[in-house]
């Protein structure tokens, strides 16, 4: 049985071997791409919100400090990529830090607000500080160079990201199945009875909103090199309520939904391109009509659906 | 010395005083049952002991240790476990990680071994499972080993929290009326479970409004009533106890 949980995951190796190899042109391995890089944020994300239970509107801002960490470390003090990327986490993982206690004492509307007063504030900064950012105009990021190879093409970009999607899918799949994992589960299902087994409660947090923010920023500095240029949007609000619509919409406390959700959501704007300027209309109604139809997110309404749990 | 010594214990909501100046000790080994009517401070009294409220005024000491005002993790170190009068099940579960939870603290929950699955922590995690469903096997729920928790009718899930306390392998085990909303067959189990965990060494404190069940199993009764305490004994001198008769079984019968 334990077996099992690893079959999706080979199912999305297999996916991922073959579509570079059945997609027409480099759009498509673009848009593929960005799809995997979102997956992997929402997966840190969903340990947090789906997992643990905590909800957070400003993961953006977490993003955006790595991307920005990567573009003004490279740009402006000639760090090497995976330092400045290393320094995007630390920065991330200490704000969130100092933040999780006070913010984690708040449940529900409370603590949706004050995250989403986090991720403005990082906004605003980036925003702001022109002269080292670009302000709302943004800057350019050189390529990620590790040691002597620089990556390059979007097929080398293609697998690499792949294999970022499919080992963090392993090491959560592993996480929430560990004993760290039921805690957090366990403080989602009932504080108190978590609380009276012995977990320490705030610590797990606290671990979780750290251990999900540094991921977010690791992967918007990887952005943020793919793209060769950051602007002050990767840190708005709108960003982070779409990494928090993947997460609903695949399916809270589900590790392939994570991927589903992600999916799907990337690939909408372009398919609601033809629209006009009413993607964002047409974006708010699936949305609402996923959370009237399948309140749980399509991966466990599915699973159920097939029998499966 | 007694394991458990509360004293003057008192524990005031705004105007209500739920727990007022009560006193007691547990020796080591017994089965400890406290009783009362409703609203009397019984799950407030638990409350306080196992760490969810902070007292108004009073000591708690376990092992001599005062330990009034500790956080309910930090006590479940000290090997205290408890289950809930309204259910504290983690729907979100299986009933077997729910059980496992309840391991917590003799497991390495270390993130990044867990996040990597060392050979150590999937071994370890391997053999709990296998304590789990043992453990679910003894409070009688071998039918739902493979369950999700929101799947379980409610007597099951009541059993199932026994289990996920049990699992914490506590000295001393708090169950607050485990036995409530149960058929009377279901109450006939639970009442032959408390026995087993009590000969196993377990201290057990208990709340419950079976009487047969209390009167039967109790090494010790403290009757509680408004939050005060009525009368303390063994079985047979709380029933002969004329406040406890008026104020309570008289009431009740
Ligand atoms: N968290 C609370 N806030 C306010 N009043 C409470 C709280 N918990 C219990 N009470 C009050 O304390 C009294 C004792 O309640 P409780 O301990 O639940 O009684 P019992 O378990 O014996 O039925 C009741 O009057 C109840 O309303
Ligand atoms: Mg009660």
């Amino acid at each position: 049985m334990p077996r099992s949980r690893f079959t999706g995951l080979i199912v999305i190796a297999v996916v991922l071997a073959v579509l570079p190899f059945l997609l027409p042109n480099n759009f498509y391995l673009d848009l593929a791409i960005r799809m995997l890089i979102n997956a992997c944020i929402v997966l840190g994300l969903n340990l947090l919100i789906g997992f643990a239970g905590q909800i957070s509107l400003g993961h953006a801002g977490f993003v955006g400090i790595g991307a920005y960490a990567t573009a003004v470390l490279t740009t402006h003090y000639g760090w090497s990529p995976l330092a400045a990327m290393l320094a995007g986490a630390l920065g991330a993982g200490v704000l969130a830090a100092l933040v999780a206690r006070p913010i984690f004492k708040l449940k529900g509307h409370y603590l949706a607000m004050a995250t989403l007063g986090l991720g403005n504030i990082i906004s605003i900064i980036v925003r702001n500080e022109a002269a080292l950012t670009g302000g709302p105009d943004g800057m350019p990021v050189p390529a990620l160079a590790l040691f002597s190879f620089e990556l390059s093409g979007e097929k080398q970009w293609y697998w690499v990201v792949s294999g970022i999607l499919l080992l963090s899918l392993w090491a959560s799949l592993n996480l929430i199945n560990s004993p760290f994992g039921r805690a957090l589960r366990a403080l989602h299902g009932s504080e108190v009875a978590s609380q009276v087994v012995g977990v320490d409660v705030a610590k797990y947090k606290l671990a979780i909103f750290v251990l999900s923010a540094v991921f977010a920023s690791l992967m918007g500095s990887v952005t943020a090199h793919y793209v060769g240029f950051v602007t002050p949007n990767v840190a708005d609000f709108f960003h982070s309520i779409e990494l928090v619509t993947m997460v609903v919409i695949g399916g809270m406390a589900s590790i392939y939904g994570s991927v589903i959700g992600a999916v799907l959501l990337t690939a909408l704007p372009q398919a609601l391109a033809g629209f006009e300027g009413w993607e964002t209309v047409a974006f708010g109604a699936i949305l609402m009509f996923c959370m009237i139809f399948m309140p749980k997110g399509l991966v466990p309404t599915l699973a159920a659906k097939f029998g499966r749990r | 010395m007694a394991l458990l010594e509360v004293s003057n214990l008192t524990k005031i909501f705004g105007g209500v005083r739920a727990v007022q100046n009560v006193s007691f000790a547990v020796d080591a080994g017994i089965v400890y049952s406290v009783i009362g009517p409703n609203g009397a401070g019984k799950t407030t009294l638990f409350n306080l002991i196992t760490g969810i409220y902070v007292p108004s005024e009073g000591q708690i000491r376990l092992d001599g240790r005062d330990i009034a005002g500790v956080a309910p993790h930090e006590l479940a170190r000290f090997g205290m476990a408890r289950t809930f009068q309204n259910l504290q099940v983690c729907m979100n579960m299986t009933a077997l990680e729910n059980v496992m939870v309840g391991a917590h603290l003799r497991l390495d929950r270390n993130l990044f071994k867990g996040a990597l699955r060392f050979p150590s922590i999937a071994r370890r995690d391997a053999v709990l499972r296998e304590e789990a469903a043992e453990l679910m096997r003894l409070v009688g729920l071998e039918a739902f080993t493979d369950a999700h928790a929101d799947a379980m009718p409610y007597g099951a899930l009541k059993r199932l929290e026994i289990a996920r306390a049990l699992a914490a392998q506590p000295r001393v085990l708090f169950l607050d009326e485990p036995a409530a909303g149960l058929n009377p067959k279901e109450t006939g189990e639970v009442d032959i479970l408390v026995r087993k965990v009590a000969d196993s060494g377990v201290t057990v404190v208990l709340v419950e409004h079976d009487m047969k069940m209390v009167m039967n199993i109790s090494d010790q009764i403290l009757v509680l009533d408004y939050g005060r305490k009525l009368a303390e004994g063994t079985a047979a001198e709380v029933r002969r106890n004329p406040d406890v008769i008026a104020a309570y079984l008289g009431t009740h019968q």
